[in-house]
């Protein structure tokens, strides 16, 4: 009975490492079950047309039940970084980072040093929102033009990642049709900002990433 | 007796409570400014979905994540094209491009630099069949894009099997308003 479970125990772990890594959800072992996990960016045109939102996901694969207890952490800091000029050096930066019930924002602005390390930047616009709690409607916030939420949401990302780690393994030949989502029914925790496009070059192409920071 | 010395002593306990609770009102001094102090360094960056997962051998995908955009080309890109090519054996074959016109070295160039393109004068979307790398929408199906771009040759019909996963559309709808993304399960 023991071998049984262990034996179970170890193909759940390889499953486990086959099947939950997709669009970025654990995709480095450094990061992988950490606050500092980023699962997924988007960056699209907002409701008005005259603003480009925002969302970095984190903390991905939450269950329903694990979800009213993920938090965000104080000590690592999200970061949206905002090439206007075409070389991938970022020109701007929001970054996020949560104080007690709170999620803070600052920027857009230029950083006072580009690359690998950062402070947060306290001379850029202050904003900042309440982080809404599980089960409970969405609070957002407004500053400046630009529109700011934090907390849990539904994963946006979709994927038959199962039958990708099958095919990668050498187990299967193609996709099913109809796939399945290997993501239906679990939750990130989202920070979602929308900002002018004013306030981000005006006009053009940007090149954009997210980055999560730990506090060193 | 008894009972009137409790109730005094109630009373005075009260009269105590509320006298330390108006001093504590006077005198504590409640900082309300949270500590942004101290340095952040890098631990996870992503521009385009999916890239460290499918084009990072599984040894470099921390270094790739502390590598900054402007630099992983020229650390990467050749890992990117020996990977896409394993994957994608006809990328091998001279002249072999995507939909996109683009060999595998070309297409891992692209690639290797993980920043997502983002147009600021209309429509923003990984692909919509006419739209190319203008953005990432929530409902774009990026997955299936990037199958067709890896598996699905220079007119998206090779390898009908491995460029769809069948999987198009997220399992709950978005919000056509802030903050778009659907309420969690």
């Amino acid at each position: 009975m023991k071998r049984i479970t262990t034996i179970l125990g170890i193909s759940i772990v390889l499953v486990g490492s086959f099947f939950l890594i997709a669009a970025d959800h654990i995709d480095a072992p450094a990061v992988q079950g950490t606050s500092s996990d980023i699962t997924d960016f988007y960056a699209f045109q907002g409701e008005s047309g005259n603003s480009i939102a925002f969302v970095v996901n984190t903390q991905g694969l939450l269950s329903p039940s694990a979800t009213g207890n993920a938090a965000f952490d104080e000590n690592t800091l999200i970061e949206i970084n905002i090439d206007t000029s075409g070389d991938n050096v970022e020109d701007l930066v929001i970054q996020a980072i949560p104080r007690g019930d709170r999620m803070y924002f600052f920027g857009p602005i230029s950083p006072s040093n580009s690359g690998l390390n950062s402070v947060i930047e306290t001379s850029g616009i202050q904003s900042s929102v309440e982080i809404t709690s599980y089960g409970q409607n969405a609070i957002t916030a407004t500053n400046n033009g630009m529109q700011f939420f934090a907390g849990p949401r539904d994963d946006p990302f979709f994927m038959d990642f199962a039958q990708y780690g099958e095919i990668i393994a050498g187990n299967a030949t193609g996709f099913n049709d109809p796939g399945t989502d290997t993501f239906a029914g679990t939750n990130v925790l989202s920070i979602v900002v929308e900002v002018p496009k004013s306030q981000i070059g005006n006009t053009g192409t940007i090149n954009v990433w997210a980055e999560a920071k730990g506090k060193q | 007796m008894k009972t009137i010395q409790y109730i005094f002593g109630i009373a005075l306990l009260g009269l105590f409570t509320m006298t330390s609770c108006s001093s504590d009102d006077n005198t504590i001094v409640i900082d309300t400014t949270p500590d942004f102090s101290g340095t952040f360094a890098q631990q996870d960056q992503m521009g385009r979905p999916a890239v460290n997962t499918v084009f990072v051998g599984s040894a470099s995908k921390d270094a790739f994540n502390t590598t900054i955009p402007s630099q992983q080309n020229a650390a990467f890109q050749s890992m990117f094209q020996t990977n896409l090519t394993a994957l994608s054996p006809a990328y091998a074959n001279p002249g072999d491009q995507n939909a996109l016109g683009l060999d595998a070295a070309t297409f891992t160039g692209l690639l290797a630099t993980d920043v997502l393109n983002v147009s600021l004068d209309g429509t923003t979307t990984f692909y919509d069949g006419t739209n190319v790398l203008t953005g990432r929408a929530l409902a774009d199906d990026v997955i299936t894009v990037e199958l067709l771009l890896i598996f699905g040759g220079e007119d998206f019909t090779e390898n009908p099997n491995l460029s769809d996963d069948h999987v198009d559309a997220n399992d709950k709808p978005f919000l056509s308003s802030f903050p778009y993304l659907a309420s969690p399960w």
